[in-house]
């Protein structure tokens, strides 16, 4: 998807937003509001992919004007929706349907203090042989499809170096549309900084990108 | 278009303005439908803000100035060496250590979204996952850090690392002069959370 979440290489955003000494949250609400994205996360009924995307699929001006917990609540809201754990009409009143039962929240204290320090791998096992190795060319794809993936912009149709192979993992593809996962190879590719910007970079500086197999092609 | 992207249905415009109202509103929802326990709520922001942060990855580089062999474990597979230090797990599952030399200088972003290494350094600083860091530092990376008050040579090679995927990085910055006689605690101490991004270098202590 061709979103605005897709920022590399823009320009005009002005100076980085240092500010020093900077607390973990800067309101008690925000750290509330990530705390309930993550035990949300816990029904299953979406996939890391797809809670992605849907902050990638946020109209552009919220984007770009929400700040990144709004934006996490946010898409709480719409992924709990679409998944009709609650309604609109719950959500507009802000109080349970009269019909609506109480369910068991599907993870506890230690539930989360146990989940936390293992995560959710994304590495998998695959049968089919990588068709690339460190040290080989690649060319990326030019053009990508309208839903979730994870080749940006500027660095499509452009031709970089294999450095590191990191196994079968899941496709962001098909796993942020609730299709699968359907593994593929990952390689971390480097790219010459002027390949991808010109003459304004650095001689001898590059940039390196996550890609997965489907996205490279021999150069 | 996918269906999920078409019934996103934009219902987050449904919620109060005031975003504190906002999360309460949806909290106390949430927490009457039983989809969520509220103690956990706390455990979870209880974690953030004391189990996971930038001490653990200052440990992780401290440990890899004082022993060899640990440095050289940390870089062949850095998700099982930072795990020897006891951090491991969400939004560090697959971690990848990259250190600098004189001839190289690493800078981590994630352009697509936030990805950050969340067990070693915390959750991310407000600058990080600002779109002006995210836009610019893949395209100029040397105005980037010269606004946090680094300027590397112009010799050296800037390689910044795009977090595109599942893979977290950790940027192992150049142990300073002077700092032969100091224990791993010191060393931890001089390590900023910057430092381990790339928006920042260690200084010799004293010499600022």
């Amino acid at each position: 998807m061709d979103g605005i979440h897709d920022l590399g290489g823009m320009e005009g955003f002005g100076p980085i937003p240092i500010e020093e000494n900077e607390p973990i949250f800067h309101a008690d609400w925000e750290a509330r509001a990530m705390a309930l994205r993550m035990l949300m996360a816990f029904w299953g009924k979406w996939t890391l992919d797809a809670g992605r995307h849907s902050i990638e699929t946020l109209p552009p001006s919220d984007y770009l004007g929400l700040s990144y917990y709004e934006k996490w609540l946010a898409s709480l809201v719409n992924l709990s929706v679409t998944a009709n754990l609650i309604s609109k009409d719950e959500v507009a009143s802000g109080r349970a349907a009269p019909d609506a039962g109480k369910a068991t929240p599907p993870i506890d204290p230690d539930g989360w203090n146990q989940f936390l320090p293992r995560g959710r791998s994304t590495s998998r096992t695959i049968d089919t042989a990588p068709q690339f190795a460190v040290g080989d060319q690649v060319r990326t794809a030019e053009h990508m499809q309208s839903g979730p993936h994870r080749l940006p912009r500027y660095a499509r149709g452009h031709t970089g170096e294999i450095i590191l192979h990191h196994g079968g993992h899941v496709f962001p593809d098909t796993n942020g549309i609730l299709a699968g996962e359907h593994p593929q190879h990952l390689y971390t590719v480097r790219f010459a900084a002027r390949d991808l910007w010109g003459d304004e970079a650095a001689a001898q500086d590059t940039v390196t990108v996550d890609l997965w197999e489907g996205y490279l092609a021999r150069a | 278009m996918t269906e999920l992207s078409h019934t996103h249905s934009h219902a987050h415009t449904l919620l109060p303005s005031d975003p504190a109202l906002r999360v309460k509103a949806i909290e106390s929802l949430l927490v009457e439908k039983g989809l969520v326990d509220p103690s956990a709520i706390d455990a979870v922001i209880d974690s953030f803000e004391n189990k996971i942060g930038p001490r653990n990855g200052a440990m992780v580089v401290a440990r890899s100035w004082t022993d060899p062999d640990y440095r050289t474990r940390l870089l062949d597979d850095a998700s099982a060496a930072i795990a020897e230090l006891g951090f491991s797990g969400m939004q560090g599952e697959h971690m990848v250590a990259v250190e600098n030399s004189a001839d190289r200088h690493n800078v981590v972003v994630c352009t697509l979204c936030s990805c950050y290494p969340w067990p070693v350094l915390g959750i991310p600083p407000v600058w990080y996952k600002s779109a002006t860091y995210r836009a610019r530092v893949v395209r100029d990376p040397r105005g980037v850090l010269a606004e946090f008050g680094v300027h590397i040579n112009s010799e050296t090679e800037i390689q910044v690392w795009d977090s595109t995927a599942e893979i977290r990085y950790l940027v192992i910055p150049e142990r300073p002069e002077g700092t032969d006689g100091m224990t791993e605690e010191e060393l931890a101490s001089l390590v900023s959370r910057d430092a381990m991004i790339g928006t920042g270098l260690v200084a010799t202590p004293g010499a600022e």
